[in-house]
């Protein structure tokens, strides 16, 4: 106990000069540092006396969440910027013959005031590009976010619009025959245990591994990036759909039949709010799984959306280019999860 | 007629190891008066939760059948609402919402004013004004079971069906609750059938005790007419004289001779269970 009382009472003063210099960047690194460094004193004071009186009290967490996270970004934003950082060219020693020879090879290419420099479009291809390259990249990309400039080459805010669109499309009408076929699935045992194995079959199935019939079969690659989510998407809801209606307590269908529900009052007042947490759990694997079809779906069917960029920036051999599409894709994604969350948080209950 | 009549119920399930079946219980007849208060006590696994949800029209019985009022009462219906063991509470609606959800269906041509008025009521009469709003997860379980003493009442059913109400309620609420349910019992007279372990519960409550055998094949096998004066309180209900002979009669037999069937001594003639009236004085002999 005593060494704990010694290590929280600096650190109330530490946090509190911590957040009053919210403002400069600086602090806010010294913040990261003293957090961290925090965290970790108590981290191995905590497993001390955990080990000393056998496990008895449970490790307590304090500190910001944010400053750790905004250090571990800075660490890792500088770490990644000196990695790739690659020196100015450096003229001196080499004869003019060979820079003539580099120049010739695209190595290099001479500036307006007659001395060399790496040759920028080479510079792409070689190595990591670093934060900054991709900070401009994402600069240049999110300057014409709505401009059209061809068929094919349209801003990223159409981009995210078209595959947000696939997604939700096909995520929607998954879920809704999924909610459906399930209710039915789970309200009777029989027909559950009839289905119940192809259900098995075809969920393991990579939503990718169907393209090629989808495509076969509906001739327009529009519709088959969409099937590709819908397939991806209909399988987890349909399963805990069912088994969430099956296992639902019989007390409150019961209640439903003694105060003599309709079958429709029945279906939207009892039986879908009732499995509404287990169907919530589907839709999320769902969710997850379209999330992650989508992209590869884009690629292979060469659809405009984010997963394509990141397809088309690799055929240009722009790498900042591929990087700022994975961060699209990961922005994309994090923005309909936490629209999802907020959507299943109106729905579940607490038993 | 009475009534309410269980005519000649057998119920068979299904042996769970595949082969046969098991037989619940055989020829189960019961007559309630309206107005009456009848009990089923008995050792777990006799099958009494079973028949009573026989009554309810939740489960089919084998043979017989239910009659009520005269009619034959098959499936589940608002005029035999029951109160559930665990409570039955959709955890997804408020209190509010819970009781609104019984009394809609119940008057259906009711306008919103009425359906309101009605359940606010009936929240008031069990005690939970200012609940309106909770979610069952909110509340502890006496309150549960109040809210759903308050939903079998406001569809005002012809019987209600009380399946062990506060089995999973403190000793000490209990108390409380149970004379809720006599001052709600009293104003509405419900014919109410019930079915407990607890031995006094019985006692303060009913005007009738079914003892039943235990399972396979339970029958009821004595019947015991409480013959203490209402209105009882938990408090008097102890001083009168017949107070303690009717509970150790009753643990008497679920003791010794629930187990054998045979209720005390014989079984009554042709079957039909042994009538226990200490008033009369008209025990058959021990």
């Amino acid at each position: 106990m005593e060494s704990t009382n010694r290590t929280i009472l600096p650190e109330l003063t530490r946090t509190t000069r911590a957040e009053a210099s919210l403002k400069l960047p600086i602090h806010w690194f010294q913040a990261g540092v003293a957090s961290t460094k925090r965290w970790l004193t108590r981290w191995r004071s905590a497993s001390h006396v955990q080990n000393q009186r056998g496990g008895g009290m449970a490790a307590q967490s304090q500190g910001n969440p944010w400053y750790m996270a905004g250090f571990v970004l800075v660490l890792f934003l500088l770490s990644w910027h000196f990695f790739t950082l690659r020196s100015s060219f450096d003229q001196r020693g080499l004869t003019e013959e060979q820079l003539q020879m580099m120049e010739f090879n695209g190595d290099i290419v001479r500036v307006p005031d007659g001395s060399y420099a790496w040759n920028p479009e080479k510079e792409k291809v070689s190595g990591i590009p670093g934060p900054l390259a991709v900070l401009a990249k994402a600069r240049e990309e999110l300057s014409e976010a709505f401009v059209k400039k061809g068929t094919n080459d349209h801003g990223i805010a159409y981009l995210v619009f078209y595959t947000v669109s696939r997604f939700a499309g096909g995520f929607l009408a998954a879920s809704v025959i999924a909610i459906m076929l399930g209710v039915i699935l789970g309200l009777n045992k029989v027909l559950f245990r009839a289905a119940n194995p192809f259900i098995q079959i075809m969920k393991p199935i990579s939503p990718l591994a169907w393209m090629p019939l989808l495509l076969y079969t509906v001739k327009d690659p529009k519709w088959t990036a969409v099937l590709v989510v819908f397939m991806a998407a209909v399988w987890p809801t349909l399963a805990t759909t069912a088994f969430g209606v099956s296992s639902l307590r019989k007390e409150y269908l019961h209640v439903a039949a003694i105060v003599q529900l309709s079958w429709v009052e029945r279906l939207f007042k009892v039986i879908l709010p009732g499995a509404a947490p287990t169907i919530v759990n589907g839709l999320r694997i769902s969710f997850g799984s379209a999330l992650v079809a989508v992209v590869p779906a884009e690629m292979l069917l060469g659809e405009l959306g984010v997963g394509y960029l990141s397809w088309i920036e690799w055929n240009n051999l722009d790498i900042a280019g591929v990087i700022f599409a994975i961060l699209v894709v990961g922005v994309v994604g994090v923005i309909l999860d936490s629209g999802f969350n907020k959507l299943a948080g109106y729905v579940t209950y607490q038993e | 007629m009475s009534f309410l009549l269980i005519d000649h119920v057998t119920k068979y399930f299904s042996n769970p190891s595949g082969a046969g079946q098991v037989c619940i219980f055989k020829d189960a007849t019961i007559k309630i008066e309206k107005g009456e208060f009848v009990t089923c006590i008995g050792h777990s696994g006799c099958g009494k939760s079973t028949l009573l949800n026989i009554i309810a029209g939740l489960e089919t019985p084998t043979e017989g059948g239910i009659i009520l009022n005269g009619r034959e009462a098959s499936g589940p219906g608002l005029d035999r609402m029951v109160v559930f063991q665990n409570f039955a509470l959709m955890p997804w609606m408020t209190v509010f919402e819970n009781i609104a959800l019984a009394v809609r269906s119940a008057y259906p041509d009711w306008s919103r004013e009425q359906v309101s008025a009605h359940v606010t009521k009936y929240i008031q009469l069990v005690g939970l004004k200012g609940a309106e709003n909770k979610r069952p997860v909110a509340l502890s379980g006496g309150m549960k079971q109040r809210v759903g003493l308050a939903r079998a009442f406001s569809i005002e059913p012809k019987v209600l069906l009380l399946d062990e109400p506060f089995a999973q309620i403190d000793a000490l609420t209990r108390g409380v609750i149970q004379e809720e349910l006599i001052q709600m019992w009293n104003n509405s007279r419900n014919t109410v059938f019930m079915v407990t372990h607890d031995v006094d519960e019985a006692i303060l409550l009913s005007d009738r005790i079914l003892l039943m055998t235990n399972g396979p094949e339970a029958r009821i096998a004595e019947e015991v007419h409480v013959s203490i004066p209402r209105p009882r309180s938990r408090e008097t209900i102890i001083e009168h004289p017949h107070y303690y002979k009717i509970r150790n009669h009753i643990i008497h037999f679920l003791v010794r001779h629930a187990k054998h069937g045979v209720g005390e001594g014989m079984p009554g003639t042709n079957g039909s269970p042994v009538m226990v009236n200490f008033e009369q004085d008209s025990v058959v002999t021990h």
